[in-house]
């Protein structure tokens, strides 16, 4: 891998349960392209995916953007859905807002952002109610 | 177990075919939810299903799984198998239940653990 920074962005669209996960899927071939170890690649598509999909969910959709360096991959996903009143309560495996119909769908059962935060080395959620809700994960390649 | 065996055990339909029917699985995952899937991380898994929607192809692709078992005989829509073809995934439809499905698998000597739990 050379030592440039590679930039990529993708629109998330809101609802969408067919589309979703469509970034995650194609920033994990960029990284497999890049023959980052697949353990890291993993890491990264797991906790990039729950964040798209939450997103999709609760955030109406929105941007992800990736910065990838030889040394990290970066994955700031930005919504401007209603934000999230308690990330505290929310961090909790659990707890979850998500209606029925998520839930029938396999996610929504409070597990998005434990599981991002298990997998990423450095996870920062900058929120507002009624403004919305930026995800920053940081994954170590080395 | 190989996933040609997995889909003799099961008495399994193959759906979609990736070209992957040798490889080699050494652990199961049986849940309908995925984010319980992506908690757990395993290598050479097969999962089982009865949750029947792209998202299931999707979770299989962030995690590196090559086969998904849809249990309870689920009907497949096109997207699904779609997608699966486009991930190179095998798919397997089984008429058995989800915990009769695992028990099979677990008795033929489908035994192992994830890497991570």
């Amino acid at each position: 891998m050379s030592d440039s920074i590679i930039n990529l962005s993708y629109n998330i669209p809101a609802n969408d349960f067919t589309f979703a996960g469509e970034a995650s899927s194609n920033v994990k071939k960029m990284l497999s392209q890049l023959g980052i170890n697949p353990m890291v690649i993993k890491r990264a598509a797991i906790a990039m995916y729950e964040a798209e999909i939450n997103a999709v969910i609760h955030g109406g959709g929105g941007i992800a953007d990736i910065q990838i360096s030889p040394e990290k991959i970066f994955i700031c996903i930005k919504d401007e859905g209603p934000g999230i009143p308690d990330v505290e309560v929310a961090m909790q495996e659990g707890y979850s807002t998500a209606p029925e119909y998520i839930r029938e769908m396999g996610f929504g059962a409070g597990m998005g952002l434990p599981n991002i935060k298990r997998y990423a080395d450095e996870l920062q959620i900058d929120t507002e109610v009624g403004k919305g809700t930026t995800v920053k994960i940081t994954i170590n390649i080395n | 177990m190989k996933i040609r065996d997995i889909a003799r055990i099961l008495d399994a339909e193959i759906v979609v075919d990736a070209g992957n029917l040798d490889l080699d699985v050494n652990c199961a995952c049986g849940s309908d939810l995925m984010s319980d899937v992506m908690a757990y991380v395993k290598e050479n898994v097969v999962l089982l299903t009865g949750l029947v929607n792209p998202q299931v192809v999707r979770t299989a692709e962030m995690m590196d799984i090559k086969v998904v078992v849809f249990v309870r005989g689920k009907n497949l829509n096109q997207t699904i198998t779609d997608l699966a073809k486009d991930k190179g995934i095998t798919i397997l439809t089984t008429k058995h239940p989800m915990f009769i499905a695992c028990g099979k698998l677990y008795s033929a000597g489908l035994t192992g653990r994830g890497v991570w739990d």
